[in-house]
């Protein structure tokens, strides 16, 4: 037999298992990633961190090399990573980890972690509007779209939307959105010990006032595992509070101050 | 048997995500709210109860202590289709707006979570989430 006919069964063999093809790879490149923490960095840095960080950049390849949105599994031999990492499954693990949560820690920490929830949104959105303000943007539809972004990439599109901002400032905010997930999986477990991320107390704080689900999620995965169901039990309102606010309460005051 | 507790998983994933679809809808916003939280509680307050009863057993267990495991590696994959790309070429604005929101939330997460017990957590109850599983009988 040839080999390139060879290849080609191998290429369909992969292309018609997606979803397990993702499997090994993730599991190669979680083992690569823990071997590296281990040799390099006396696990200092965490495997799960190193390993989030190489998601990262194979997105980054995906993207230049396709052009697409959805980094490697763009990508057609990859595509399960797509179904693996896609939203249905990361929300089911996330509910998953409940299983190892505790109860009264939860309501404990409850009062906080809804206190946050709105500290967080607020804050953001101010954050993003001052960014804007800097930027010369000055009227309140881009402004509004700009800060929602800065709170979720998902709060931009849905906010901007809704009052009608233009295509360039929608994408903008998705962008503001994106950075902060990124940053948000990447930093957290080097900024974990300075903001007493430990407990699940602070755990839900953190959820509540970052937001981003899938940063959230990332950036406690590579601090302590442990952690992770407190932090995505607020994350996961958050979205939902950013969409509520910024296009309505937020949007009027914006308006109010800057018309 | 490893079903039941991928069963008992997902249906308090769906009603989560009802609850939360729901709520969306009558706060008049095209998003779920909290779906994904309410499926949280719901599966807590539902382990704990069965736990109680004695009706948990290993098999089930290990059926949500499982996809529990797999929390990790589906990060990484999320990771790996991130819109990274967008991201880098959302221009200076859009890197600063994140940069700037991401350091002064960290900033302010000490001030909401004084008061807490941070002692508290090292031995909380962590069964299920590694490796090892609850209350075998």
């Amino acid at each position: 037999m040839e080999a390139s006919r060879v290849l080609e069964i191998l290429g369909n063999v992969l292309k018609n298992n997606g979803l397990i093809v993702a499997f090994a790879i993730v599991g190669l490149t979680m083992y690569l990633s823990y071997f590296m923490s281990n040799k390099f960095t006396k696990g200092r840095i965490h495997g799960s961190a190193i390993a989030i960080a190489l998601g990262l950049v194979l997105a980054y390849i995906g993207g230049v090399v396709t052009g697409g949105e959805k980094g490697l599994s763009d990508i057609t031999l990859f595509s399960g990573i797509g179904l693996m990492g896609g939203g249905m499954l990361r929300d089911f693990a996330i509910v998953a980890t409940a299983f190892g949560a505790n109860f009264s820690e939860i309501k404990k920490a409850g009062v906080n972690g809804v206190l946050s929830l709105f500290v967080g949104v607020i804050l953001s959105f101010i954050v993003g509007v001052i960014i804007a303000l800097a930027f010369g943007y000055r009227d309140a539809i881009s402004l509004t779209t700009i800060g929602a972004g800065t709170a979720t990439y998902i709060v931009g599109p849905v906010t901007g939307s809704a009052i009608g901002a233009s295509s360039e400032v929608i994408t903008l905010s998705i962008a503001a959105g994106l950075v902060k997930s990124i940053l948000t999986m990447i930093g957290t477990p080097f900024i974990a010990k300075y903001i007493g991320l430990n407990n699940p107390r602070t755990a839900m704080v953190y959820g509540g006032i970052m937001g981003t689900t899938s940063g959230v999620a990332g950036g406690l995965a590579a601090t302590d595992p442990k952690l992770v169901p407190y932090g995505a039990v607020t994350a996961t309102f958050y979205t939902g509070l950013g969409c509520l606010l910024a296009p309505s309460v937020l949007f009027l005051l914006t308006k109010a101050i800057f018309a | 048997m490893v079903i039941f507790g991928v069963a008992i998983l997902s249906i308090c994933f769906l009603s989560g995500m009802f609850f939360g679809d729901l709520l969306g809808d009558i706060l008049g916003i095209d998003a779920n709210v909290g779906g994904v939280g309410f499926a949280m509680l719901m599966l807590i307050l539902l382990v704990e109860y069965l736990k109680k009863k004695d009706k948990l057993n290993k098999q089930t267990q290990e059926g949500l202590a499982f996809w529990s495991g797999m929390y990790i590696p589906i990060v990484i994959a999320m990771s790996a289709q991130q819109n990274v790309v967008a991201a880098l070429h959302g221009g200076i604005l859009a890197i600063i707006a994140g940069v700037v929101v991401v350091v002064v939330s960290w900033a302010v997460v000490p001030l909401l979570s004084r008061g807490g017990n941070i002692d508290a957590i090292l031995e909380i109850d962590v069964n299920g989430g590694e490796q090892s599983v609850r209350n075998t009988r």
